[in-house]
């Protein structure tokens, strides 16, 4: 069965025909060309697919696509403004809390969620808010510092 | 303002550089092998095999080739030659030919329109099977009466290398104490957070194959397609797009990249391929399951006078890398300390599990755990500081090995003073209070392999600097980005050279239509080799500016005064921009390619002492000294690493930032071995195929890692570098062992020290020490 999905996706309304059965990471991946979100793993274990929904961090692989009907989703291309990365997007450049870059749309956006919900938060809570993020480059130590930094910068 | 007096911009090296494809990565742009689609394409999927041993009696496959949809049906009788990574050992099949060797061996693989099609597809696929009997440890395939898996190794060992060099009775017979235990580590999984993915398309009017591929050596990829498709290379194009780590797994050519390329060739079109995280665990190529038997001898003066090393690893069901993985086991037991006398048996068995391969620290790491855990011990019951024991141990830069390998620089002393100062080891050991320890060890690794597997008669590497009439400059070179930083580093080696800013160059890697063959990214060779090469090429460069500038200016090339951004005649000159200059040098000749190129020295090749002994041969060690500091709940076995302080010599250290993120990785993944990570099977299936049973540390179990960069810098590396990016890991694995028995005064000898473990290993000890 399909059904008319309408979202706003990255601010902008949008209105496709997909099957019921369509995951949302399918959906932003192969029919919205958004291939900045990730697919990790087999269902809910890396947070690589990792997308805001209605500002909520959520496992866009464990998500239907009809399941957000009207929302607003947000995605890592969303983040810049004028051609020019977001704080966090700035945060993990500069921070080197990308090195593949393949975890780093899905940490990006579970970071987002995090510093909208806790503009200032501790070391523990960026750990908290990340818990659900595997990453195999880094070992975290400046995943923290680029949030850190984009926390400082945005609160600035 | 004249173009004399405006500034060049040459420090680039030694200073913190975010990645030069960094912007792309954090915005999503950047495109990695799953994100390539096509209007047209094929979805690609694996039939894999249920057993772990078995004769295929027959594939019938007309089912799936009549169903509506599917574009193309592949077994074994379509790949008739073999493959492998290493030239004296190719015994692996793309798709296996009447016999699978492991549970999940791929058998046939379909593609079709879409995914539903692709799986009702493998479905309707029929196999006959005759189950064979198999084996899952290594122990089980030296049995006598154990079944065979290749028949040219009757015996299921894949090799045994054997070699005693100094005279290790005499060294047992000096030592104060000696003291032989048994090491165990569980196999493990790399596990790089892309899942592999080829994009395969065909052009049938030219029988023309283009791959993008998640491979960190598209050289080999190359290779491997011409080999197992029958093609000449020259009607292949190897492209390496962005790619989600590897971390060794993709040195190999995977039996997945080769299927996509069968499959779209038979289909007449493009192939996505794309495996899931099971099929990835199941394609592996990670650390072996291994057991090392170690026998040391120290003095009391803390001198090592003797060790006799007996390692067994579980290769898997095919050769890949084995040989030199055991190899490697052997010959990196030198180049950290002073040995004078050596025994080493190491055995490589056949069995049938998934085949491992190179991981991130190849051959050294479960042997480096050993050694260290043994020595720590040893310095233990003669009353001695771990500290000092290393200290009495150290080499003497330049020297070569009793195995003949090159030692040419020697940060080691250093990096344990500053482990030493930043931990606060003096003060702190011993009064940290219950349940609280600190431990400390050591590691080092190569710069690279000093005799490429596939030796050609070529250079190591070759980088080709384009100067068009804009200004700009293109570096081109076939090294592997694979987030280590590889294209940030030859742009800044080529900047740096020239004088000019980073942002004048850009650098296209990894596209064998566009980009000068190179060996790839593995052991640790690219910043050492291929910076080189990009400091040659741009020597070069800079020579045919200089002399453009010199004609320009009416001067001789040795009165031009290059600024990096001008050139000019002496002080009171004008000179010329980089544009003009580089005008100049276009005239008469149109847009500008030059080459660079890097040999490594014989003397670096390693010895002929036994055989394989050139394994291990390097231009450069780099040395890592670390300290770790636990605190351990002996009534749930649970252990928090507080801090890790690491001392990582990488000579010159020419990224400052990557250097840090590459030390705090390896100790990182370090750290995964030691506690949690385990890939296991039952029967030979696979039960740790996931992200949850597999237990990657999260970030909630990651201590903070404070890096201590030690520059002994190298004669030959670029601008002095070395390795930054491997050498450091395997120390975390005895540095752990050790915190944990000055905790709790109880000895892991085997990983990962899970919560079980440790609690049976403190049921184990009656007498155990509590504080």
């Amino acid at each position: 069965m399909k059904s008319v999905l309408s979202l706003r996706l990255n601010e902008r309304a949008r209105d496709d025909v997909v099957a019921d059965n369509l995951l949302l990471v399918d959906y932003l991946r192969e029919a919205c060309g958004l291939t900045g979100t990730k697919i990790g793993c087999d269902g809910g274990e890396c947070g690589a697919c990792t997308v805001l929904v209605d500002g909520q961090p959520r496992h866009s692989c464990l998500t239907l696509a009809a399941q957000v009907q009207g929302a607003h989703v947000e995605t890592v291309e969303g983040l810049g403004a004028n051609g020019r990365m977001g704080a966090l997007q700035r945060g993990f450049h500069e921070k080197l809390g990308a090195q593949c870059g393949f975890c780093t749309p899905g940490m990006i956006m579970a970071a987002e969620g995090l510093l909208r919900a806790n503009p200032d938060p501790s070391d523990a809570e960026i750990q908290a808010g990340l818990a659900a993020n595997i990453c195999r480059c880094t070992g975290y130590v400046k995943i923290i510092e680029a949030v850190r930094q984009a926390a400082t910068e945005s609160r600035t | 303002m004249s173009v004399a007096e405006s500034l060049p911009n040459s420090a680039t090296i030694g200073v913190p550089q975010p990645l030069v494809d960094g912007p792309e990565k954090v915005t999503g742009r950047a495109k990695f092998s799953a994100d390539f689609q096509a209007a047209d394409q094929c979805l690609g999927r694996v039939l894999r095999s249920p057993h772990a041993h078995a004769r295929i009696l027959s594939i019938d496959t007309s089912a799936a080739e009549a169903m509506a949809g599917v574009d193309a049906v592949v077994t074994g009788a379509d790949v008739a030659a073999s493959y492998g990574v290493l030239p004296i050992a190719m015994n692996e099949y793309a798709i296996a030919r009447d016999r699978v060797r492991y549970r999940g061996e791929p058998v046939a693989a379909v593609a079709a329109c879409d995914a539903q099609t692709a799986e009702a597809a493998l479905r309707a696929i029929r196999v006959e099977y005759e189950v064979l009997p198999a084996q899952f440890h290594a122990a089980d395939s030296l049995r006598d009466g154990a079944a065979v898996l290749h028949e040219e190794k009757p015996d299921n060992v894949e090799r045994r290398v054997d070699f005693e060099l100094g005279d290790v009775d005499a060294g047992f017979a000096e030592a104060d104490l000696v003291l032989e235990r048994e090491f165990f580590n569980a196999e493990v999984c790399q596990v790089q957070m892309e899942p592999h993915a080829t994009f395969a398309e065909w052009d049938g009017e030219r029988e023309e194959l283009t791959v993008h591929t998640c491979t960190q050596v598209p050289f080999y990829v190359h290779l491997m397609l011409a080999r197992t498709l029958e093609m000449e290379k020259s009607r292949i194009r190897v492209v390496k797009p962005h790619i989600g780590g590897g971390f060794g797994c993709r040195t190999e050519t995977l039996n997945v990249e080769l299927i996509a390329a069968l499959l779209a060739r038979k289909a007449g079109g493009t192939v996505r391929l794309i495996s899931n995280r099971e099929e990835t665990f199941i394609t592996h190529r990670g650390r072996p399951e291994t057991t090392t038997k170690l026998k040391m001898g120290l003095a009391k003066d803390g001198r090592i006078t003797a060790v006799v090393c007996e390692t067994l690893q579980r290769g898997g069901a095919y050769s890949g890398y084995g040989i030199v993985t055991i190899l490697y086991a052997g010959s990196l037991l030198y180049g950290l300390y002073t040995l004078p006398a050596v025994r080493y048996l190491g055995q490589r068995v056949l069995t049938n599990t998934p085949p491992c391969g190179a991981f991130r620290g190849h051959g050294t790491v479960n042997t480096r755990f050993a050694f260290e855990s043994l020595l720590d011990e040893l310095a233990a019951g003669l009353d001695l500081d771990p500290f000092a024991v290393r200290r009495a141990n150290l080499l003497t830069a330049p020297t070569m090995t009793e195995n003949d390998l090159l030692v040419n620089s020697y940060g080691l002393d250093e990096c344990l003073d500053w482990a030493e100062r930043a931990s606060g080891w003096r003060e702190r050991k011993g009064t940290l209070g219950p349940g609280r320890g600190l431990g400390m060890a050591c590691s080092h690794y190569v710069s690279g392999a000093s005799k490429p597997k596939h030796w050609t008669g070529e250079p190591h590497a070759t980088v080709n600097l384009k100067l068009d009439f804009d200004g700009s400059i293109t570096l081109l070179t076939g090294a592997a980005e694979i987030g280590q930083g590889s294209s940030t580093v030859l742009a800044q080696c080529a900047a740096e050279t020239l004088g000019v800013d980073m942002s004048r160059i850009r650098v296209v890697a990894s596209d064998s239509r566009l980009t000068p063959k190179d060996n790839g990214s593995y052991s640790s060779r690219v910043t050492y080799m291929v910076g080189n090469a990009a400091i040659d090429a741009a020597e070069n460069l800079k020579a045919v500016l200089i002399e453009a500038a010199a004609r320009k200016l009416e001067a001789t090339p040795e009165e031009i005064e290059c600024l990096g951004e001008s050139f000019r005649r002496g002080s009171q000159d004008q000179g010329l921009s980089f544009e003009q200059a580089t005008a100049a040098a276009l005239e008469g000749t149109g847009t500008l390619t030059v080459k660079g190129v890097f040999e490594t020295r014989p003397e670096s090749w390693g010895g002929k002492k036994y055989r394989g002994a050139a394994i291990g041969g390097t231009m450069a060690f780099s040395y890592a000294a670390q300290v770790v500091e636990v605190a351990v709940d002996a009534d749930t076995g649970e252990i928090e690493v507080v801090k890790v302080w690491v001392a990582h010599d990488c000579g010159r250290a020419l990224n400052p930032l990557a250097v840090e993120g590459q030390v705090q990785g390896s100790v990182w993944m370090g750290l995964g071995q030691a506690m949690t990570e385990e890939t296991r099977f039952h029967d030979g299936l696979p039960i740790t195929a996931n992200m949850l049973d597999y237990r990657v540390p999260t970030i909630l179990d990651s201590p903070p890692i404070e890096v201590g960069i030690v520059e002994a810098r190298d004669p030959y590396g670029p601008f002095g570098a070395k390795e930054a990016g491997e050498g450091s890991l395997s120390g975390f694995l005895p540095a752990l062992t050790a915190a944990v028995a000055d905790a709790l005064g109880v000895r892991a000898d085997a990983l990962p020290l899970t919560p079980e473990r440790l609690l049976e290993l403190l049921e184990d000890a009656p007498k155990r020490r509590r504080h």
